[in-house]
């Protein structure tokens, strides 16, 4: 599948922002940090930052961008537009949250139920997201549960390294937030390669013979094209990465989205202010960046069963 | 709504495509392209038509397979557009609803004044069916030849889809495929008509009818050796009258 450059970065974006989010809520629901104003200033300025760039990359794409509100109407059979709806209304209990912690500095009583409804919205958000992918059956990369497991534990982890970089920034750190950065570099570091073993290890989905039905007559190829050019349909659907090529791309995406990310967390748990600020920064930096090669994998490796009409030997 | 909706006639319209009979001639590729350039979803774009990278919208397009090895091999001819599914993915992931399933006859469309062209309707297709036109900015599909098959002001024999009257092998059948002893239900069932992809449950409506296999001896009824015709010598003279001119002429 083509990796659109503009899919990629709102995923990656909208997702860290998200999970930041999610964080944000789960430690005021929780009370496990006082309300600090500028704090949650800054939380909350870089997570609808993050959230409404990346839904407004996403109407790059589109052919008619001033159409996109219509985009909000097929919930019933429509993960895309239920992920639209969860992204607009998700701003309500989103603002009065943020609301009761920037100009109250309150999260108790009735923001907490704001901050327990983020919580919820943050993570619906993202599965949205993920089941528009997960449900399509013509791409076997992608119809598979490992999905949403990865998009949701990107979406966390960028998020808790967001919110380790402004616990440091604010002097609110604490060992229970270093452990959830732990934990959830862990987790997106042992999903993905339990999604990327599944990819390397699972059969043929479509074979070409089923895409014409005439396997009876022997093994099917392609002997002459429709066309001369790509067409659109090549173009979208043809895109794919050589092996050697992905498994180098793996490799800098293990370093990038996990390892120096994790280990620069690590270090600034216990250092002066000179060292643990900028490690903060530059795990941010280094996560985002690995997150859009992984994102950007997660497109490029994609073999979609329409080019099994246009020469592909497998799906 | 983009939910698939309840068929409410038992309506199913859609092809039947012989793939023994098919000569891989395009014309139904290119009657589609013309029709449909001035029909229903006009026009459909073409882009640098005469130069390097010709590229634009086709609803129907034929590939060419090779089948098989050796002397068993066969080159098969395979015409593919929309087929109109029972279960199209591609209205269920529409968030707008421009894509739809109509009730009554069971044909898939696009209404291209509510399409937001955000391409997922192609994902979800999996015989790469629809096509992007960046020119408008929508997507385009196989309409079916909507604007045929009711038209009242064509004579009822032109009211199939124009792949069908355009095809000079007769290898393309439109009807409906919901009744069981419509002539195109009865060519499926004798011929044993099969769906394309069937483990992903779309439930196509056209279907393909297998090349027919080839008779047990036809090893033995190639074409006999002929006797050579370059076994006269070259200079042989001719006789009579001929010979007579001959002598004259190369004197």
């Amino acid at each position: 599948m083509h990796p659109a450059y503009s899919v990629i970065f709102f995923t990656t974006f909208s997702g860290a922002g998200y999970g930041l989010l999610f964080l944000m809520g789960l430690f005021a629901a929780a009370q496990w940090i006082d309300p600090v104003r500028w704090f949650g200033f800054t939380g909350f300025f870089f997570a609808f930052s993050m959230i409404v760039s990346g839904l407004i990359a996403s109407t790059y794409h589109l052919g008619h961008p001033e159409r996109a509100w219509r985009a909000l109407s097929q919930w019933r059979s429509s993960w895309l537009s239920r992920e639209g709806i969860l992204a607009v209304t998700g701003f309500v209990p989103f603002s009065f949250f943020a609301m009761g912690w920037v100009i109250f500095e309150n999260h108790g009583g009735a923001w907490r139920l704001m901050a327990v409804l983020t919580i919820l919205f943050a993570v619906l958000t993202v599965y949205a997201t993920s089941m528009i992918y997960a449900t399509l059956r013509t791409v076997r990369a992608w119809f598979n549960r490992h999905t949403v497991r990865v998009y949701l534990a990107f979406s966390l982890w960028t998020g808790s390294v967001w919110f380790n970089l402004l616990a440091h920034l604010f002097d609110l750190h604490t060992p229970g937030i270093g452990m959830i950065v732990v934990i959830t570099g862990i987790l997106a570091l042992w999903l993905k390669r339990k999604y990327w073993m599944f990819l390397d290890t699972s059969p043929t989905w479509v074979p070409p013979e089923h895409a014409t039905g005439l396997g009876d007559l022997g093994s099917v190829k392609l002997l002459d094209a429709p066309n001369t050019q790509e067409n659109y349909v090549q173009q979208e659907m043809g895109f794919n990465i050589a092996r050697k090529h992905a498994e180098k791309l793996r490799r800098w995406a293990f370093f990038t989205y996990f390892l120096i990310p994790w280990s620069l967390a690590l270090i600034t748990f216990e250092s002066d202010p000179w060292i643990k600020i900028p490690g903060a920064i530059l795990a941010v930096i280094m996560v985002m960046v690995g997150t859009m090669i992984e994102r950007w994998l997660f497109f490029a490796e994609a073999k979609h069963t329409t080019m099994l009409y246009y020469g592909a030997s497998d799906s | 709504m983009t939910e698939i909706p309840q068929n409410t006639s038992g309506k199913k319209l859609g092809l039947v495509i012989d793939l023994d009979i098919c000569v891989g001639c395009h014309a139904c590729a290119v009657n589609c392209k013309e029709w449909n350039t001035s029909g229903h979803s006009a026009p459909l774009p073409d882009n640098d038509p005469f130069g390097q990278n010709a590229e634009g919208v086709w609803f129907n397009r034929v590939h060419t397979f090779e089948c098989g090895q050796g002397a068993d091999s066969r080159t098969v001819h395979f015409p593919r557009s929309c087929l109109h599914c029972e279960q199209p993915a591609c209205v269920e992931v529409c968030p707008t609803g421009a894509s739809y399933k109509r009730a009554e006859d069971g044909i898939v469309l696009v209404n291209e004044d509510i399409c937001i062209g955000c391409k997922l309707c192609s994902w979800a297709c999996p015989y790469g069916a629809r096509e992007y036109d960046g020119d408008s900015g929508v997507m385009k599909k196989c309409t079916l030849c909507i604007d045929r098959i009711y038209n009242e002001n064509l004579e009822e024999t032109d009211r199939v889809p124009v792949c069908v009257s355009t095809c000079p092998a007769n290898a393309r059948h439109f009807g409906d495929l919901g009744d069981p002893i419509s002539e195109v239900s009865r060519m499926v069932e004798e011929r044993q008509g099969y769906d394309l992809m069937p483990e992903l449950h779309y439930q196509p409506v056209n279907k393909y009818l297998p090349p027919r296999p080839k008779s047990a001896d036809y090893q033995s009824e190639q074409p006999k050796r002929l006797t050579p015709v370059a076994a006269r010598p070259e200079n042989e003279e001719a006789g009579g009258l001929f010979r007579w001119i001959d002598r004259v002429l190369t004197r």
